[in-house]
């Protein structure tokens, strides 16, 4: 790859009262990518996406599309193209599926109190747009979140289902890059690989760059251009999942010390 | 959002609130040099320019306010601990709590009148003094733990907005309460013994207002070797930590829980009784301004800080009576005195504008930070 | 404390019986209060059922029933009790607990006359002792409380266990005498406004009360169309909502608009007062629609509401009124309205912009202070200037209407008129937006603000925007209130006013516009405002009692409110909404078939 890289994060550092959740860490993503990032519970990959998102305060640099990210709101960020879904789901539960589905592309609209009280045509047609935006990318789906599902409240979806609108909730934020944090986490294998698959599609038909945190090996070699390992807030290794996977240093942080020797 | 970037506006609604802070810290300087500059010399010409009708203030005046202003700021410290106790257990403001305070100065009206019609409050004061805030106490403890077990306990699980929509209502339902059972007039204390009203030689100081602060004083100190030093005290601290560790722990949650509520009333008690030694009337609203200016002063000094509490109620108490003088007075605004209660919202929305978490750092449990 | 220190003793007690005691105790210490806060002897005046029944026995003699009817339950669960209590024990349950209700009366009767507690009591007096042993003795007292208590927990009981069906018939007719009582100044107004006097005049006493003849037949007849109409009005309900949408929005609007009709001709009917009325009880609805869009769509606790309401009844007042002491424009009420929309805007985004990322509950407290600030300074020497301080501004004129007509408080009727205009803005401003794109980023602040944020949503603009529109239509209020009074002083914006209107919106149900209108006309329409007497003026010492006590137990029982928006309640009982969803088999457990996404819900009903 070459050119200027979608995401550019460059010595990036957080930290929790005198603890380092990133120590310097340096990643870049060109557009069109998968990467995966994984590395032990408690290796920052979380922080990462927070830092990236500007959920928390984060000194060093991240530049997308050359520009820098830090000092904004997260909501800035979000509308400049960067969308994530949230590890433990984080649905809207009592706004119906389509709901979650149309708030979320506020950023991309910009019908106001004028349009809504006077019902303008420019108003109808921008929720027009919205609604079937929302059913459009619910339609990726399957079948699964479209039909009576649409008018259910998110509460009453199976986990799966609500894992899958976390994605669908994200997409219609209309971002560049996306960030899935741990999308297949507590689903069953068959789930999982279905997931995978919409990964790979997801790249290839909405265009999305992607980067996801992920704890599945199988799903981590399916999906992923490059895997990034982060260690106790350090980046311990960046390359394809061959390449990482053999990494010395990579077995070592997961299995400890000594590992490697044997 | 944290201190650091509050400084550096990027939305317009950022730049408005940093033009806010700026406005604020330049009224109060410009008026506190004024102030300086009247007292200096009433005439110079930065303090005409000012306030042309300035008279600044002599040192006996200066010195009456500073005092007020500690004796009231004791008084606002007591019942802070309530709120601040409470929302550090809890995570929720107990908007009641001033009402408490405000049972308190009543139950101190009712007893020390009876005290005085049976003769008795002028023969042994010191006595019939100790029994009132023993009774106010004790009243005040009953209703704040009544208060904990009829409403907040069956919803210590409700979003946060559900209990202190409730504690809204029990304040409302207990000032009408007042109002039904004893009327709605205000009502008077027996007059103070001459010795205790009279000015002391020693600066001058009326001796009611240096016995508020020591009864203060001792309240507190009392309930700092509670909290710091029973076992009571250290489930408490456990409870505000983590009420689900706490409670695995083998601290009986349910039961810190209303002592919390206990301890918090028996301050209000105690304040109520000054409230009442201060100014001789109380009527069913008593308890309201009290209570925000009280629960300012928790957030003022860090809300689930127990010295914080304490700290931050003088600072309140000191504000409100000097405020106007030392910064509006110089400025020209006229009939200050009526904007005392102004001048103590004021200072909580400014201290939120400044420093949210309060000037000496809040104690909360990790959940209730976020 | 009671509790704790009999605690060994009660636990002694099977668990029912622990509940009588409980219930019965709370009962004779309500009982004692609500002697004591002097509403019997105040109410007493008001004839309910004239010569038998006045509104302060109704007080205390509602006490022993509800108890009997609580008792009278039988336990959840019960085929997992060991030995779940009989009939026979529910009913015995239900007397004992109204026995003790009743018995708090006896030993009040007792107390009051042999002690004397006058001097902080103020209703510890001869009259109450008066009404609780009927003028005939404390003995007498004593014992017929006793009776009456057991009887009244008896019958609370018998009710309870009675089939549901009968249990309806004889609520029904018990709402319908109580409504027909309370709504008997309406009642008349309006026959007299059609001259139909002679159909009421069977029914009602000469001085107040239905008679003995009205309320027989009050009783029979509603209590047989409830026996018949079992059901009825359930399908029609049922039937409208299977409709399809279409017909369904056709059936919605055919409602809206008859209900418009009815308000627009019922002011022709009625006489001044109840004009008077009903345009308190529209300037209710119009601030708590304006509150609902804060706290209900979009989530804020605003206690300092009623800062709008004074910022647009002293604007207009500075704008319109001859009087006004600094500035006197005497522009025209209309052109004023629309510079106090953009005072209003800019008093919202000030007040707004310090407060809005604040914490929900510091909001809550520094909104209260900015309401208080407001009114200080009104009231203030330094401003009156201004605002004429505390002897505010006075002769102001009305609403003129393109020169053909005037607008102000001595005709209530055209007062109604201008209300109904703006509470039908505010409605369809409230509709329109709760269903745009704002109203959905509303939502999903409301609901977890932080992934609204990370959603893409300018959550500080968004909330802003609510504050605005409750700003602008609070401000909507002052100015009309200002025309209908005529005149402004600082005493009219207490903070209380604030909080009746957060109760009016709180028990009409948060977020739903029905439920909110609902709210102000029940409670502002039989309790009367914070100033503005209601249908029960005998009430009006007391209703602020009663607003505390019915916002506590309102956020103890029902949160969501009596009319509540579908989504409130589903996010104050999502757990128990789940659970129902999950045995009607409406959840979504299936994850490796995925159903075909269209037809019924798997197993759906």
């Amino acid at each position: 790859m070459n050119g200027r890289p979608l995401l550019d994060i460059r010595h990036l550092t957080v930290e929790f009262g005198g603890l380092r959740a990133l120590d310097g860490v340096d990643i870049q993503v060109h557009e069109g990518e998968i990467v995966s990032v994984i590395g032990p519970n408690g290796a920052g990959k979380t922080t990462l996406f927070n830092a990236i998102t500007a959920s928390v305060e984060a000194s060093g640099e991240i530049l997308f599309e050359g520009e820098t990210l830090l000092g904004l709101d997260a909501n800035q960020v979000t509308s400049r193209g960067v969308a994530r879904t949230f590890q433990n789901v984080r649905l809207f539960a009592n706004m119906t599926v389509i709901e979650n589905v149309m708030v979320s592309q506020h950023c991309r609209t910009k019908q106001g109190t004028f349009g809504a009280l006077f019902y303008t045509k420019a108003f109808r047609q921008e929720e027009a747009e919205i609604r079937s935006r929302a059913e459009k990318i619910l339609g990726f789906f399957g079948a699964r979140l479209v039909g009576f599902r649409l008018d259910q409240p998110a509460a009453m979806l199976s986990y799966a289902n609500r894992r899958r609108l976390e994605i669908a909730r994200a997409m219609a934020t209309q971002p560049k890059l996306l960030l899935l944090d741990e999308p297949v986490a507590g689903m069953n294998p068959v789930e999982s690989a279905e997931l995978t698959g919409l990964i790979g599609r997801l790249r290839e038909e909405w265009g999305f760059t992607i980067v996801v945190i992920e704890h599945d090996m199988e799903v981590v070699r399916e999906v992923s251009d490059r895997v990034i390992v982060l260690d106790h807030g350090v980046m311990i290794a960046d390359g394809d999942y061959e390449e990482v996977s053999s990494d010395p240093r990579v077995i070592e942080a997961y299995l400890g010390h000594g590992a490697t020797t044997k | 959002m944290a201190s650091a970037s509050m400084w550096v506006p990027r939305t317009k609604v950022d730049w408005f609130l940093t033009v806010l802070r700026v406005l604020a810290l330049t009224v109060v300087t410009v008026g506190l040099l004024a102030f300086i500059a009247q007292q200096i010399d009433v005439d110079n010409p930065f303090a005409r320019a000012v306030n042309p009708d300035a008279t600044g203030l002599t040192g006996p005046q200066f010195r009456g306010l500073v005092i007020s202003g500690f004796a009231q700021g004791a008084m606002y410290g007591l019942i802070a601990l309530g709120y601040s106790m409470v929302y550090g257990v809890l995570g929720f403001i107990n908007f009641a709590h001033g009402e408490v305070f405000m049972v308190g100065a009543m139950t101190g009206m009712i007893t020390s009148n009876k005290l005085d019609d049976a003769g008795l409050w002028e023969a042994n004061f010191i006595g019939s003094l100790l029994f009132i805030v023993a009774v106010s106490m004790l009243v005040c403890t009953l209703t704040a733990v009544i208060m904990e077990r009829v409403a907040y306990r069956p919803l210590r699980k409700a979003p946060r907005l559900i209990p202190l929509i409730t504690s809204i209502g029990i304040s409302f339902f207990i000032q009408n309460t007042s109002v039904v059972l004893l009327g709605p007039t205000s009502k008077a204390y027996p007059d103070m013994p001459d010795w205790l009203t009279a000015k002391r030689t020693f600066l001058e100081i009326e001796g009611t207002k240096i016995m508020v602060i020591c009864v203060a004083a001792v309240a507190m100190l009392g309930l700092w070797l509670l909290v710091e030093r029973t076992k009571t005290g250290k489930a408490m601290r456990a409870v505000a930590e983590d009420q689900e560790i706490a409670g695995l722990m083998g601290v009986d949650v349910n039961r810190t829980i209303v002592k919390v509520f206990a301890v918090g009333g028996a301050m209000a008690g105690v304040a109520g009784i000054l409230w009442g030694v201060l100014f001789r009337s109380v009527i069913h609203y008593t308890g309201f301004l009290p209570g925000i200016k009280a629960f300012s002063s928790a957030v003022v000094g860090g809300i689930g800080s127990l010295g914080g509490s304490m700290a931050g109620g003088l600072f309140i108490g000191l504000a409100e009576s000097t405020g106007p003088l030392l910064i509006l007075e110089p400025l020209g605004v006229s009939g200050v005195s009526q904007l005392r209660d102004a001048v103590a919202f004021a200072m909580l929305i400014g201290v939120l504008l400044l420093k949210p978490s309060g000037l000496f750092g809040e104690r909360l449990s990790a959940e209730d930070r976020a | 404390m009671t509790a704790t220190v009999l605690s060994p003793v009660l636990r002694r007690i099977p668990g029912t019986w622990r509940r009588v005691l409980r219930l019965g105790a709370l009962g004779a210490v309500g009982q004692a209060f609500i002697s004591l806060s002097g509403m019997p002897v105040r109410l007493d005046v008001r004839e309910i059922i004239v010569p038998i029944l006045s509104l302060g026995y109704v007080a205390v003699l509602a006490v022993p029933l509800v108890l009997g009817i609580l008792l009278g339950r039988r336990p959840e669960h019960e085929e997992f009790l060991e030995n779940p209590p009989s009939r026979l024990d529910l009913l015995l349950g239900g007397t004992v607990g109204g026995l003790m209700g009743g018995g708090g009366l006896s030993i009040l009767a007792l107390l009051l006359a042999n002690f004397d507690l006058r001097d902080p009591l103020i209703n510890w007096s001869p009259q109450l002792l008066e009404f609780l042993s009927f003028g005939r003795g404390t003995a007498f007292g004593f014992a017929i409380w006793l009776v009456i208590g057991g009887g009244l927990g008896l019958a609370g009981g018998t009710l309870r266990l009675a089939s549901s069906r009968t249990q309806r018939v004889i609520m029904t007719m018990v709402l319908t005498v109580v409504g027909a009582a309370i709504l008997e100044s309406l009642v008349v107004d309006l026959v007299e406004g059609v001259s139909l006097e002679a159909l009421v005049e069977w029914m009602y006493a000469p001085r107040g009360g239905l008679t003995l003849v009205g309320t027989g037949v009050l009783a029979v007849v509603s209590g047989l169309l409830s026996f018949v109409g079992q059901g009825r009005i359930k399908n029609i309900q049922e039937k409208i909502q299977a409709m399809e949408g279409p017909r369904q929005t056709r059936v919605n609007l055919m409602l809206i608009a008859a209900v418009g009709m009815v308000l627009v001709i019922m002011p022709l009917l009625v006489g001044k007062l109840t004009n008077e009325l009903l345009a308190n009880i529209g300037l209710f609805v119009l601030l708590a629609l304006g509150l609902n869009i804060v706290v209900g769509l979009a989530g804020i606790l605003d206690l300092g509401y009623v800062a709008f309401f004074a910022v647009g009844s002293y604007s207009t007042a500075v704008l319109t009124a001859a009087t006004s002491p600094r500035i006197a424009p005497e522009f025209p009420w209309f052109v004023a309205l629309i510079i106090v929309i953009f005072i209003a805007i800019l008093v919202g985004l000030f007040i707004g912009a310090p407060v809005i990322r604040m914490r929900g509950d510091y909001l809550a407290i520094v909104t209260l202070g900015f309401g208080e600030i407001i009114r200080l300074l009104f009231l203030s020497d330094w401003l009156s200037g201004w605002f004429g301080g505390s002897q505010g501004i006075t002769a102001i004129d009305g609403v003129d209407v393109f020169g053909l007509l005037t607008v102000d408080g001595t005709n209530p009727r055209r007062v109604f008129y201008l209300v109904l205009f703006f509470c039908a803005i505010a409605i369809y401003i409230s509709w329109r937006l709760e269903r745009s794109r704002l109203g959905r980023a509303w939502m999903a602040v409301r609901e977890d603000e932080p992934v609204a944020e990370a959603m893409g949503i300018n959550t500080v603009n968004v909330k802003l925007m609510a504050f605005v529109v409750g700003a602008v239509l609070g401000s909507f209020g002052g100015a009309i209130f200002v025309a209908k009074v005529g005149s402004v002083f600082p005493t009219s914006f207490l903070i209380l006013v604030s909080i009746i209107i957060l109760v009016v919106v709180i028990f009409g149900g948060m977020g739903n516009i029905f439920g909110v209108i609902a709210g102000a006309v029940v409670l502002i329409g039989v309790l009367g405002g914070p100033k503005q007497p209601g249908l029960l003026v005998e009430f009006s010492e007391f209703k602020l009692l009663i607003y505390g006590a019915l916002l506590v137990w309102m956020m103890l029982a029902r949160p969501e409110g009596l009319i509540p928006s579908a989504r409130r309640s589903r996010e104050l009982h999502q757990e128990e909404f789940l659970q129902d969803a999950w045995l009607r088999g409406q959840i979504d457990t299936d994850d490796n078939c995925p159903d075909e996404g269209s037809g019924s819900p798997a197993g759906g009903v």
